[in-house]
């Protein structure tokens, strides 16, 4: 059984329709790259999966290890073990970083029907993962990415895929806004999560990105829909021809 | 639960009040007489009304509709009810804790205070009592004459008289428990706590209702003195029967350079008045009064500020945060007035409100009276529903819908109660904050 099926997939905001039919499979242990030109409805698909508001599916659907994704909330889709690493992570004030992190991992732990981590385990874990991805201690204390850089808030993305270890991984955009020095950080970091029993879902608008996360399969999203899939190679072509020529193909 | 109060059997008429209650007031000579006449100012002006500007908001007249008769002395039962709800409260360890009973003191439920160096603790009534205490009738006239405060000062059976001597560093919080066991009746209480040069105290007041209490009003009033380089943390965490009315009234003067840090949290009571005045009387003074209302139901809750400031070179802050759901409703009133050559004053004051209901309803009315040339003043109000961004934010990371709005309005209301400097009761404030939001009542 496929981890994620999207099928013939239809999605409106408000009047407008977004995504027209989009299909997509993949399987655990699968990295997939989705590349396409802005307004593609690439954050759309993100959003839908992860169960954001404000979007209106007409059509089709999505199972997740078999099961309807649509019918669930957002925290159950994240009890199941989807994750999405936003592209603008939010900042919360008041909100303590480990704090956040404790009370939704073991928010997940609990709907799974798995025991709360005792504090000296939860401690033990978020050090060990915080330390390999370079995020000082102190910026757990802190506000949830309160006065976080661009690129301590997409660690602080990894660190938490690392620590709920998610089966899907969706990345939307991880690399904007980021130098070099910071993708990388944060692209090593996900390097390290890759897994056969985990799939990752990488949504990039440039190749740059998977010069460091490198896929297996490579779909072009273009008007609504996946025009074109192929391997790796895809996106070199991608970056040399441009997205024009698939702009007629999806018209 | 404004018909609850309503259908109450029908109290005594105002004046019968006073009198069927006059012969269990303590105070004879200067006290009586000055009872009497803070009776007559109440008598001539009545309950409150929407067309008294201060009360606006909150018109007693209609929400109360009259002032319940005096309730009983507690007795045993009442006595045993009582102790059964203070040992269920969280206390922070090793704090002085007096009891007041149906607005009697409960010297067998209280500590002993004789005992800690640098206070002097007696009831309302000892004093009051006390010949030798030339200025007993004065706790009874602090206030402005004002219609609530007046039949406070009228009807007041007792309470704590707290002197903190000059120099004393406590290490324990004196705490004020007002327990009601009563129902359909009410309880007068009135407290006066002196804080003398150069000391630091902590004082913690706290309201509760037994099982079983209903329908009752506690009217409260605090009288407190900082003199110069006092440093006081007060706390005030009002958790009264959700069909109970709450009447409260806190003075507080501050002499030359004295601290207060004072903490209001509102989470019980179907109807409440927290009306503080704070004097600024001696240069240098720094103040921070922060606040918390947290109403659901048919909830009205009221607090209502005036920080004055006399002297030059004072420091005022205020935030205070609303969080209401269903049809609660919430009123802020705050008021900073600059007096005449109170100049390098510098006064801030920040309401902010957060509606979990399209029925609820919030109030804020901010003002300045500016009356000095050479001062940095401002305020600021905000009301808003909760950041839908955010709120996905926690359920796509596995927090459930309401623990994620949990979550949210704890960290809305936290700016708020972290202002409390000591760890323990800010503990106790937040614990009381969490019973709301898991009941949002």
């Amino acid at each position: 059984m496929a981890l994620l099926e999207v099928k013939d997939l239809h999605v409106r905001v408000e009047e407008r329709e977004i995504l027209h039919g989009l299909t997509l499979t993949v399987n655990k242990g699968e990295v997939h790259a989705i590349m396409g030109p802005n307004g593609s409805g690439k954050s759309t698909l993100s959003h839908v999966i992860a169960g954001k508001p404000g979007y209106q599916v007409t059509d089709g659907e999505i199972l997740f290890k078999g099961e309807d994704l649509l019918a669930m909330a957002p925290d159950e889709r994240a009890a199941k073990g989807v994750f999405l690493a936003f592209q603008y992570p939010v900042e919360i004030p008041g909100v303590a970083t480990m704090t956040f992190l404790r009370t939704a991992l073991n928010a997940q732990r609990k709907a799974r029907g798995e025991s709360e981590l005792s504090t000296p385990d939860f401690l033990k874990k978020v050090r060990e993962v915080a330390a390999r991805l370079s995020i000082p201690q102190d910026m757990l204390r802190r506000g949830v990415n309160v006065g976080f850089s661009g690129g301590e808030k997409k660690r602080n993305e990894v660190l938490q895929m690392a620590l709920f270890e998610p089966s899907l991984c969706i990345l939307d955009e991880m690399d904007s806004g980021l130098d070099i020095d910071a993708l990388r950080v944060a692209a090593d970091g996900v390097n390290a999560l890759r897994s056969p029993e985990r799939a990752m879902v990488v949504i990039t608008h440039y190749q740059r990105l998977l010069d460091y996360i490198v896929p297996d399969v490579v779909h072009v999203m273009s008007k609504g829909r996946v025009v074109k899939s192929g391997g790796k190679d895809l996106a070199l072509e991608l970056e040399a021809s441009g997205y024009a020529q698939f702009e007629d193909a999806a018209a | 639960m404004n018909v609850a109060l309503k259908t109450s059997q029908p109290g005594p008429a105002p004046d019968r009040l006073f009198a069927v209650a006059r012969d269990r007031l303590p105070g004879a000579g200067p006290v009586a007489q000055a009872r009497a006449r803070a009776f007559e100012a109440f008598a001539q002006q009545g309950l409150p009304n929407r067309r008294i500007e201060q009360w606006k908001y909150t018109d007693l007249r209609a929400k109360l509709g009259e002032v319940a008769p005096l309730a009983p002395p507690p007795g045993d039962t009442a006595l045993a009810g009582a102790a059964a709800a203070v040992k269920k409260l969280a206390a922070s360890s090793g704090a002085l804790t007096f009891v007041l009973v149906d607005g009697v003191y409960a010297a067998s439920l209280s500590a002993n205070a004789t005992t800690v160096p640098g206070v002097r603790v007696r009831s309302l009534r000892e004093f009051l009592d006390d010949p030798a205490e030339a200025a007993r009738a004065e706790v009874l006239t602090s206030g402005a004459g004002e219609a609530m405060e007046s039949l406070n000062a009228a009807m007041a059976t007792d309470g704590l008289v707290i002197e903190v001597a000059a120099g004393a560093a406590l290490t324990s919080a004196i705490r004020l428990v007002h327990v009601a066991t009563r129902s359909a009746a009410s309880a007068f209480t009135r407290s006066v706590v002196t804080v003398g040069r150069g000391a630091q105290a902590t004082v913690v007041e706290q309201f509760v209702a037994a099982p079983g209490a209903a329908g009752y009003q506690s009217h409260d009033a605090l009288v407190v003195r900082l003199a110069e380089d006092a440093r006081l943390q007060h706390v005030r965490l009002m958790e009264e029967a959700l069909d109970a009315a709450n009447i409260s009234h806190a003075y507080f003067t501050l002499d030359a350079r004295a601290r207060l840090n004072s903490f209001n949290l509102t989470r019980g009571a179907g109807l409440s008045r927290y009306q503080g005045v704070v004097t600024l009387a001696g240069e240098g003074g720094e103040l921070a009064t922060n606040g918390v209302n947290l109403l659901g139901g048919q909830r009205h809750g009221d607090t209502t500020l005036l920080v004055d400031h006399q002297a030059p070179g004072c420091v005022s802050r205020e935030a205070f945060r609303s969080v209401l759901d269903q049809q609660g409703h919430s009123v802020f009133q705050g008021r900073i007035v600059v007096r005449p050559g109170a100049q390098q004053t510098d006064g801030k004051m920040m309401t902010r409100a957060l509606l979990l209901s399209d029925e609820a309803e919030i109030d804020n009315k901010p003002e300045l009276e500016i009356f000095a040339d050479d001062v940095s003043c401002g305020h600021g109000a905000t009301a808003g529903a909760l950041d839908q961004t955010l709120l996905f934010y926690l359920m796509a990371r596995g927090l459930p819908e309401v623990d994620a709005q949990a979550m949210l309005i704890e960290a809305f209301v936290g700016e708020a109660i972290e202002t409390i400097a000591d760890d323990a009761w800010r503990e106790v404030a937040f614990d009381a904050a969490r019973r709301w939001l898991s009941a949002r009542d």
